[in-house]
């Protein structure tokens, strides 16, 4: 394995784990924020099943989404399967419950009387849910980096709807168990210790938003 | 002319139970009215449907003769409310204070001149970029008024002002309010348990209070 080819596994882990995380941010924000502040029929089921989402095996979650983009499957004509765009799929969905839940209780955790006084000072209801934010930010900057987590380790669903193909689908997850499979530990070894290192690297940069946000309020 | 506040036949039901009925109540402009009365009888629930914060089942709330506006954005950037708590966000001192008027996008110039007239006429100029989690309860309530009068409201709502405050502190912030209120001449409504409070600062008292049977909330006006 050359330097270059692990350089491109990497940079495309990163690209597949982080637009999953974005995605998963744009879905998770407003369907948790809906689940803490929302009173609608149907709250409890929904916040169950998002919960219940937080603990999707990825492997299942691959199986779903394979059966789903298969040739002969009812999405087959949009030619996703062992694509990059498919392992993006599966990984929103298995962050996008880990973003909302997390995102659900860190609003629930604030006083539920400060919607009250945001409102009684001239928030209008975007105002009021913004300003939620920047008081939740430091568990919403956690749920952020647990979505990330959850997906850059992932291995089961990338390799059964991208296919572990070489310079199109290969991540680092999935070109560790190729390596493993091999028996060149030496190279498993090294995928293993830049994926811990990108995994570390990404949260120290969110962790120290977090914390310096923190300090200066 | 009309009252600058009039309130008829309201109900209002929390969590499906009545926990406030009120038959008339008007208000003068720059009036201060105290609400009394036991724990359950509907003083907050009161001062939330004022705020346009909870829909009333039944009754009409006109500000300066218009029922139609009620509740709306507009309605509720005429007035401020300040609630039991302080809840002030964990931000800097100024930054509170200057909250509701960057809800109403006022400019910068603005927001600063105004921010620092209030710190000073509440004497807390010196706390203003302490974070707010560092205060004392005195600090914070005065903080929280402060972050209240800085929007300059045609109507002001306080939620028991000094309940959480020791006995000195509470001393000194009432005299303080009184002359900001006079000064100012703010329409105010506040609710307390106490007799004292209302001698203090108000000039006229309603109060509410359960019957004997407990369920019917009943009023009158002192």
């Amino acid at each position: 394995m050359t330097a270059t080819e692990i350089a491109q596994i990497t940079l495309l882990s990163l690209k597949v784990a982080g637009l999953a995380t974005l995605i998963s941010l744009l879905i998770g924000l407003p369907l948790g924020t809906l689940l803490a502040l929302g009173d609608f029929r149907g709250r409890a089921l929904l916040l169950s099943a998002v919960n219940t989402g937080m603990g999707l095996p990825p492997v299942l979650v691959g199986l779903v989404v394979a059966m789903l983009l298969w040739r002969s499957g009812p999405l087959g004509n949009l030619n996703l399967i062992y694509t990059p765009a498919a392992m993006v799929i599966a990984q929103v969905i298995i962050a996008a419950p880990v973003v909302s839940g997390l995102t659900a209780a860190a609003l629930q955790a604030l006083d539920p009387r400060l919607r009250l006084q945001l409102l009684g000072l001239g928030a209008s209801p975007m105002q009021m849910v913004l300003a939620l934010w920047h008081e939740a930010r430091l568990p919403l900057l956690a749920a952020l980096m647990a979505g990330f987590g959850s997906v850059i380790s992932e291995v089961g669903a990338s390799m059964m709807v991208g296919g572990n193909i070489r310079y199109q689908t290969r991540v680092l997850t999935t070109a560790i168990v190729l390596e493993t499979s091999r028996g060149q530990f030496g190279n498993a070894l090294i995928l293993g210790a830049l994926l811990l290192g990108i995994t570390f690297l990404v949260n120290y940069a969110l962790t120290r938003l977090q914390q310096g946000r923190r300090r200066y309020g | 002319m009309g009252s600058f506040l009039e309130v008829k036949g309201l109900r209002v039901r929390r969590g499906g139970r009545l926990v406030l009925t009120l038959d008339h109540l008007t208000i003068e402009k720059g009036e201060i009215l105290a609400v009394v009365g036991p724990n359950g009888a509907g003083k907050t629930t009161l001062l939330l449907t004022l705020a346009g914060l909870l829909r009333p089942e039944q009754g009409s709330i006109c500000l300066e003769g218009r029922e139609d506006g009620y509740g709306s954005l507009d309605y509720r950037r005429r007035l401020a409310l300040v609630m039991q708590e302080n809840l002030l966000l964990s931000r800097s001192v100024f930054e509170n204070v200057a909250l509701g008027l960057r809800f109403r996008h006022l400019p910068k110039q603005e927001v600063q001149r105004r921010v620092e007239e209030w710190l000073e006429r509440l004497k807390i100029v010196h706390l203003a970029q302490r974070q707010a989690g560092e205060l004392s309860g005195g600090e914070a309530r005065r903080v929280a008024l402060a972050r209240a009068f800085v929007l300059e409201p045609e109507l002001l709502l306080l939620d028991e002002p000094f309940s959480v405050l020791d006995r000195p502190t509470r001393q000194r912030l009432q005299e303080d309010l009184k002359t900001i209120l006079l000064a100012s001449g703010t329409t105010t409504i506040f609710t307390t348990h106490s007799e004292s409070e209302v001698r203090r600062l108000a000039e006229r008292k309603l109060e509410l209070g359960s019957s004997a049977r407990g369920r019917k909330k009943m009023q009158s006006e002192i």
